[in-house]
C-alpha cells in the first residue's frame, strides 16, 4: 500500500516489518518521531530510557537475548552512547540490532553540526544511510539482514531533510524472523582483555567482508548519465539536490552504505567518467575516502562544511544560474524562537536577571533565556553540562562565585546527566545552587515523558521520580520547592539559597503552558486609562504583550493568564 | 509535468504542520509523487516556520529553493514579505493579513513595516491579502486559521470540496472536525 510517511515514520514503520521486538531511546530533535512511531506498533514493545547510554545498552541486552531490536537517538546523544557503541562493535550481536542516529546539519535544533559518520568509522560498525522515507523503510529491513549475517550492529544515519520530510512509502507486511535462542558465550561477550584482544581480529575481518558486501550491495548504484564528462558521488539528501538539478544528465553513484565504502566500484565509476565531484553535507568522508584509494575528486574545496545543502546550493557551485524572486528593500524583522506565552521558565529569568546571578544553561527550551529581554544564560554546551560546569565555576573561584551563580536544568535534562554533576557538587562540597525547571515534561522536543512525569512513552502510568527525595539522598540538604508564576517567592528563595553556606537545590515546578491537561485561568487585559507606559512589563520578554501608541496591549490569542506581569506593574494596569 | 512547489510559511504554533499535512493527503488520492518537508524542534516555539510541499510525477529534493514557489500560503503578513525571493516569476502569494510581532518588534528594537502588502506589490508581485483570522474567529476559533487559509488555496487546485472535507475529517480530532468544515467553508469563498 502506497502511503505518505515522514522519514522517521518510515524508519519505524521499516522496524515493525522486520519484526523488531523492542525499543529503547531517548528524543531529540530530529530523531524522535522514529520512537513514538514505533511505540503506537502494538507488537513492538518501545520505551524511553534516562539517556542514550541506558538506551543503546537496553536494546543491546535485548538483541543479546535473541530478539530484533533499535535505539535511536540525535547526533549528539551519539556523545554519551558512545561508550557502549565501541565495544558491542566487538561483541556482535545476537538477534539483529539497529542503531538510529540523526544528524542535523544546519543546526536547525542543535548544539552543533557534529557528523555521525565518523562514529561508525571509529568503531568498526557499518553505517547506512537513506535519502527519502522510501528507503528509509527499505533499508531499515536490510538493516537488520547484514546486521545478522555479519553480526554486528547497524547504525542507520538520518539528518534533518529525511527524517522530517514526508515522501511516499511502500508498505508491507510484518515478518517477525525466528527467535534467536539466547545461548551463553562468554568469549563473545564478556570484553575483558584476553577475550577483548581476540574480538578485535574477528573485527578487521568483518569489515573486509563488509567491503567486499559494499562492491555489490543494492545499497549503492550507479545511475547513467549522458555527459560523462563528469560524474557525482553522493548520498543521502545531498542525492536528491543533486538530481533536482542536474537530472539524468551526469552519471551518479548515489551510496547507501557508507560505512565501509566500497573501493572497486568507485574505482570503476572514475574511470568511466572525466572529472569525479563528490557532494555530501557535513565532513568529507567519502572525499577522503577516494583519495585513499588513490580516485582523484573534488568535494569540500568545492561545497565546504558548514550548513546544509539545497538544489540552489549545489547549482551554484556547479555553475548554474539561478533565478531569485523579488526581494523586499524593506528590513525584514527577524523572528527568533521564543519562550511561549505562559511558559514558567520566564518568572525564573526574570528573577535571575534581577538579581544579577551568572547562569549556567543547559539543553532544552530554557536555552531561549540567553535571548533578549531576558538574556539570562551566559553559558549552555551539552546535556547535563550546566550541574557539573557550576560545581568547576565555584570550585576555581575559591568561593568568589558561589553567591550569585547558579545552574538550570530541566526535569528530563537533569535525569538525563545532570544528577550525576549533582552527585559531584555534594561529592566533593561546592557551594553550588542548582535549579531545576522541573515542568512536567521533556519540552523542547515536543513533549515526551520521562522518569519525572509519571507516564512511560507508550502514555500508561508508572513509577515517578521524587526529585527533592532523590536530590536529598545523593546529600544536599537544601532543597526547596517555587511556583514560577510567583515573583516574589521566586525572589525570596532565590536570595536564602545563594547566601546559604552549603550547596543547594531549588525545583521551580510548574507544568508547561502547552500540556493539553493545563487549564489556563485565561487571558488578562490592560487598563489603558492606568497604564502609563513604564514598559516595566516588557521585562520579561512576553509575545503576549507589546507596547501599542504607548500603552501596553495584551493579544488575548496568545494570552494564558499567567500573571507574571501583573506582578511587574506598578499601577495596577494589568489584571481581569 | 514540472515538479510544483507550494511554501506554507508562518509563526510556530499557528498550525502550519497540519495545512501542509492536509494538502500532501490531497495530492496523493491524484497520483502525484510528493514530498513534504516540516520543522520541528526549537524553530517551534514562536520562531518562524517554513513547510514545503512539493508535487508533480517524480520530485527529487524535499526543499524549495529561492524562485521555485508557485504558490507561497503565509499565515502572517511580515513571514509573507520574509520569504519573497522564494517566489517564482509568475508564483503567486496567498497571506493572511494578522501581523504578529516579532521579538525585535516586541523589545522595540525595530519596527513591524508598514504597508507591506503595497510594497509587495510594488514588486511586481501576484499577492492576495485577507483576514483569515476573523473568518476563524468567525468560524469558532482563533486556532482555525489554517483551516481558513486552506479553504482559500483549495480553489488553485482541482480536487472537489467534498474531496477537501473528506482530508479534513480524516486529519483532525472529532471535536474540532464541524468547526475546521466551517472555517475551511469560510476560507474557500473568501
Amino acid at each position: 500500500m502506497k502511503k505518505l510517511m515522514l522519514g522517521n515514520e518510515a524508519v519505524a514503520r521499516g522496524l515493525y516489518e522486520a519484526g523488531c521486538s523492542f525499543v529503547s531511546s531517548y528524543p531529540g530533535t530530529p530523531s524522535t518521531e522514529i520512537s513514538e512511531a514505533a511505540a503506537k506498533y502494538p507488537e513492538i514493545y518501545a520505551e524511553w530510557a534516562p539517556n542514550e547510554k541506558v538506551a543503546m545498552e537496553s536494546a543491546f541486552g535485548a538483541s543479546f537475548a535473541g530478539k530484533r531490536s533499535f535505539c535511536g537517538m540525535k547526533h549528539v546523544g551519539m556523545n554519551v552512547a558512545a561508550d557502549p557503541l565501541f565495544t558491542i562493535g566487538y561483541t556482535g550481536v545476537n538477534g539483529g540490532m539497529i542503531i538510529g542516529v540523526a544528524d542535523d546539519p544546519g543546526m536547525h535544533s542543535s548544539q552543533n553540526e557534529q557528523d555521525s559518520r565518523h562514529y561508525a568509522i571509529a568503531a568498526k560498525i557499518p553505517m547506512i544511510e537513506p535519502s527519502d522515507s522510501k528507503e528509509a523503510l527499505e533499508f531499515t529491513k536490510l538493516a537488520y539482514e547484514i546486521s545478522e549475517e555479519f553480526d554486528t550492529p547497524v547504525i542507520m544515519k538520518m539528518v534533518t531533510r529525511v527524517a522530517h520530510s514526508q515522501s511516499i512509502v511502500e508498505t508491507g507486511d510484518r515478518v517477525v524472523p525466528d527467535a534467536k535462542p539466547y545461548e551463553k558465550n562468554i568469549q563473545k561477550y564478556v570484553m575483558m582483555p584476553g577475550n577483548a584482544i581476540k574480538r578485535h581480529p574477528i573485527v578487521e575481518e568483518r569489515t573486509k567482508a563488509l567491503t567486499q558486501y559494499a562492491e555489490v550491495t543494492p545499497l549503492n548504484r550507479v545511475e547513467d548519465g549522458k555527459d560523462t564528462s563528469m560524474g557525482i558521488i553522493t548520498s543521502s539528501t545531498s542525492y536528491q539536490y543533486v538530481k533536482e538539478v542536474a537530472g539524468d544528465k551526469y552519471p551518479v553513484l548515489k551510496l547507501g552504505l557508507v560505512n565501509p565504502l566500497p573501493v572497486d566500484m568507485i574505482k570503476k565509476f572514475a574511470a568511466a567518467v572525466g572529472k569525479v565531484i563528490v557532494v555530501e553535507e557535513l565532513d568529507g568522508i567519502i572525499e577522503t575516502h577516494c583519495k585513499n584509494i588513490g580516485v582523484n575528486v573534488q568535494g569540500k574545496e568545492l561545497f565546504g562544511y558548514c550548513g546544509e545543502f539545497s538544489q540552489n546550493y549545489i547549482a551554484e557551485k556547479l555553475g548554474i544560474a539561478i533565478e531569485a524572486g523579488p526581494k523586499l528593500d524593506e528590513n525584514i524583522p527577524v523572528r527568533p524562537p521564543i519562550m511561549c506565552a505562559g511558559c514558567p521558565h520566564r518568572g525564573i529569568f526574570y528573577t535571575l536577571k534581577k538579581n544579577k546571578v551568572t547562569v549556567l544553561g543547559d539543553i532544552g527550551c530554557y536555552t531561549l533565556g540567553a535571548v533578549a529581554p531576558l538574556n539570562a544564560i551566559e553559558y549552555s554546551i551539552c546535556m547535563g553540562a550546566s550541574v557539573s560546569g557550576i560545581h568547576g565555576f565555584n570550585k576555581a573561584n575559591e568561593g568568589a562565585s558561589d553567591n550569585k551563580t547558579v545552574a538550570v536544568i530541566g526535569d528530563s535534562t537533569f535525569i538525563h546527566s545532570g544528577v550525576t554533576g549533582l552527585i559531584n557538587i555534594a561529592y566533593n562540597g561546592s557551594n553550588s545552587t542548582v535549579i531545576i525547571l522541573d515542568n512536567s515534561i521533556t519540552g523542547m522536543t515536543g513533549h515526551q515523558q520521562n522518569p519525572t512525569t509519571g507516564f512511560n512513552l507508550k502514555g500508561d502510568p508508572c513509577s515517578k521520580i521524587d526529585l527533592e527525595a532523590l536530590c536529598r539522598s545523593i546529600g544536599i540538604n537544601r532543597v526547596r520547592v517555587i511556583d514560577p508564576y510567583d515573583l516574589k517567592e521566586c525572589d525570596e528563595v532565590l536570595k536564602e539559597e545563594l547566601a546559604a553556606e552549603e550547596p543547594s537545590v531549588i525545583i521551580s515546578r510548574r507544568p508547561c503552558a502547552l500540556l493539553k491537561y493545563v487549564k489556563h485561568p485565561g487571558a488578562i487585559s490592560c487598563d489603558a486609562d492606568k497604564c502609563v507606559g513604564c514598559k516595566s512589563c516588557m521585562q520579561i520578554g512576553c509575545p503576549a504583550i507589546s507596547i501599542v501608541d504607548k500603552k501596553a496591549v495584551i493579544d488575548n490569542t496568545l494570552c494564558t493568564g499567567c500573571g507574571v506581569c501583573t506582578q511587574l506593574c506598578k499601577v495596577g494596569a494589568l489584571g481581569k | 509535468m514540472a515538479t510544483k512547489n507550494v511554501m506554507i510559511v508562518g509563526v510556530g504554533g499557528q498550525g502550519t504542520l497540519l495545512a501542509s499535512k492536509l494538502l500532501g493527503k490531497m495530492l496523493i488520492t491524484k497520483g502525484y509523487d510528493v514530498k513534504v518537508s516540516e520543522v520541528h524542534g526549537m524553530s517551534q516555539r514562536g520562531g518562524n516556520v517554513v513547510t514545503y510541499v512539493r508535487y508533480g510525477e517524480h520530485v527529487y529534493s524535499p526543499i524549495i529553493d529561492k524562485g521555485e514557489a508557485d504558490i507561497i500560503l503565509s499565515f502572517e503578513l511580515l513571514e509573507a514579505a520574509r520569504w519573497t525571493e522564494y517566489l517564482k516569476k509568475d508564483g503567486v502569494i496567498i497571506t493572511n493579513s494578522q501581523q504578529i510581532n516579532p521579538m525585535p518588534v516586541i523589545t522595540g528594537a525595530m519596527e513591524y513595516p508598514e504597508d507591506l502588502v503595497g510594497k509587495i506589490k510594488a514588486k511586481g508581485i501576484n499577492i492576495d491579502a485577507f483576514d483569515a483570522l476573523s473568518l476563524a474567529e468567525e468560524a469558532g476559533s482563533s486556532k482555525a486559521v489554517n483551516l481558513v487559509l486552506m479553504g482559500k488555496i483549495s480553489k488553485l487546485f482541482d480536487f472537489t470540496e467534498e474531496a477537501w472535507l473528506e482530508a479534513i475529517e480524516q486529519s483532525v480530532p472529532e471535536k474540532f472536525i464541524e468547526m475546521n468544515k466551517k472555517a475551511f467553508h469560510l476560507g474557500r469563498n473568501a
